[in-house]
């Protein structure tokens, strides 16, 4: 064939924005499950969940441990990826860059640099574009976002109390992420400079989201999703897609709850559907009141 | 041919839906999102986007679009797949998971990930057959590949030794996303597949 490609003549170029922005593109509109066991990740790979986030305890349990909470053992990092054929994402302590060098070098596909984990670094957040391997980085707001973003984060969630099962922190973030976005397409560009400076944000991302009118990443919401209509408010508050912790194997029936929550996810602006998933899952997770919760125990907080 | 945009579908289940409507309107389609079987009815052509294709088909066969979209395909309706929209346009899976299905249209065999883990994902240079302007931005993020293809298929493009771009009738599909990159140009190769299609009734 005349067109075809002589091989030599192509350098692939592996880690670029793009390629790891891309990445986060393709699970749009899906469910990413904690999993702690390769059988769990297949429950959730046959559910129809797009991604699996592996790690050794699931945040109610870091919650109830207490303790330093670090990167998971990469043996059982690897027997989740042996398991399913979907991507594969693990959690690295804020700061932590050397948990994240060993998690690249294993080959998961994203890293969270989750502060469900205990901090490392009380000032500093990874340097992500010394990865290839893309990072996910939770926010509360927007300064937040832009902020990890600057860092090299190709993918934002919400930092919802992971681990409680109520959802009011992550709907805080969400609308407070949103609210910040609509303001920002207030202004007019003599404006935006004295933004970027409130945000304690870099200018170029600033103009980059009043111009587009949302995050250059894609934005998922996590923390407290714990039912199929959980999923969906969070999809009507703006959120590409879900990420779901202990919800799903912390309820009597985590392969229907978890294929409930899929379902849910895709029509979420379906009541009929919601509704037609939400009935019989058996027991949900039982669920923490996050105004009970002391400062000292608000994951939220941390990242800075 | 008609001067009406052609009405082109992407298949909203799951995956990069937002960044397919976009390249389509930007080549001239009226582009909409299609999750049930009477917005399917509704379309000239359809896009399968990319996203993960065991959570795509899953999804298309609960909600009952999966075999409305195969007759479809089977009556000549215009496709184009990206990736994941690749694998469901295979006629067979080299290593499906269990319960995978796929729509078919394309006398192929592919490979799922068979470049690779994200770590592995890459940009590259690829020269696509009957598209002129010179090689398109190749975005492959853990793409899989045509292991074979039947007498009836063309090869479009490949790119290290593999086929990563295929046509076979009035179905098209690559192992990259060019609706990443900002050239529409596959796009509107495949809007002008849509517009030849529906050429007979309109007239």
């Amino acid at each position: 064939m005349s067109t075809t490609i002589s091989d030599s003549a192509q350098t692939p170029e592996t880690g670029t924005a793009r390629v790891k922005r891309g990445m986060a593109e393709q699970l749009k509109g899906g469910v990413i499950m904690d999993v702690v066991t390769p059988e769990q990740a297949k429950i959730a790979e046959d559910a129809g969940a797009v991604a699996v986030m592996a790690l050794e305890r699931v945040p109610a349990d870091i919650r109830k441990d207490g303790g330093v909470a670090r990167m998971s053992d990469p043996d059982m990092i690897e027997s989740i990826m042996d398991a399913v054929s979907i991507p594969v994402m693990a959690k690295a302590r804020i700061g932590h860059f050397v948990e994240a060098q060993v998690l690249q070098a294993i080959g998961v596909d994203y890293i969270d640099e989750s502060e469900v984990l205990t901090p490392a670094d009380e000032v500093n957040h990874c340097d992500k574009w010394a990865f290839t391997t893309p990072f996910v980085c939770g926010a509360t707001n927007l300064g937040e976002a832009l902020r990890r973003i600057a860092e090299g984060a190709a993918m934002i969630r919400s930092k919802g109390e992971a681990g409680t099962g109520n959802v009011v922190e992550a709907v805080r973030h969400l609308r407070q992420i949103k609210n910040d976005i609509a303001r920002l397409r207030g202004l007019d560009h003599h404006e935006l400079y004295a933004a970027a400076k409130e945000l304690r944000a870099p200018y170029e991302l600033v103009k980059e989201v009043a111009e587009l009118g949302r995050l250059p990443v894609v934005l998922f919401s996590a923390g407290g999703v714990a039912t199929p209509a959980d999923a969906a408010l969070m999809r009507q508050l703006g959120a590409e897609g879900v990420f779901v912790g202990s919800g799903i194997f912390k309820s009597g029936d985590p392969a229907k709850r978890a294929a409930a929550i899929v379902k849910a996810t895709t029509f979420y602006d379906d009541p009929k559907v919601v509704a037609e998933v939400s009935r019989n899952l058996g027991e949900a997770m039982v669920g923490i009141n996050c105004d009970t919760l002391p400062e000292t125990e608000r994951y939220a907080n941390r990242g800075w | 041919m008609t001067d009406e945009a052609p009405v082109i579908g992407v298949l909203a289940l799951q995956g990069d839906v937002r960044e397919h409507l976009t390249a389509l309107a930007a080549a001239g389609a009226a582009a909409r999102p299609v999750r049930r079987p009477e917005e399917l009815a509704a379309v000239d052509g359809l896009v399968l986007p990319g996203g993960e294709s065991t959570t795509i088909s899953k999804l298309a066969v609960l909600f009952g679009v999966m075999e409305p979209l195969r007759a479809r395909v089977r009556a000549g309706m215009p496709v184009y797949g990206t990736c994941a929209g690749l694998i469901m346009l295979a006629e067979k899976i080299l290593d499906p998971r269990a319960g995978q299905e796929t729509v078919g249209g394309i006398d192929m065999i592919v490979r799922r990930n068979a470049f690779g883990r994200q770590n592995e994902s890459f940009e590259a240079a690829v020269e696509v057959k009957g598209l002129d302007g010179g090689p398109v931005e190749g975005v492959f993020i853990r793409a899989p590949w045509v292991e074979s293809v039947g007498a009836g298929v063309e090869v479009l493009a490949e790119y290290d030794g593999h086929v990563v771009a295929v046509r076979q009738g009035n179905a098209l599909a690559t192992s990259f996303h060019p609706e990443l990159t900002g050239d529409h140009r596959v796009h509107a190769l495949f809007a002008d597949m849509v517009r030849t299609s529906r050429a007979p009734e309109s007239l």
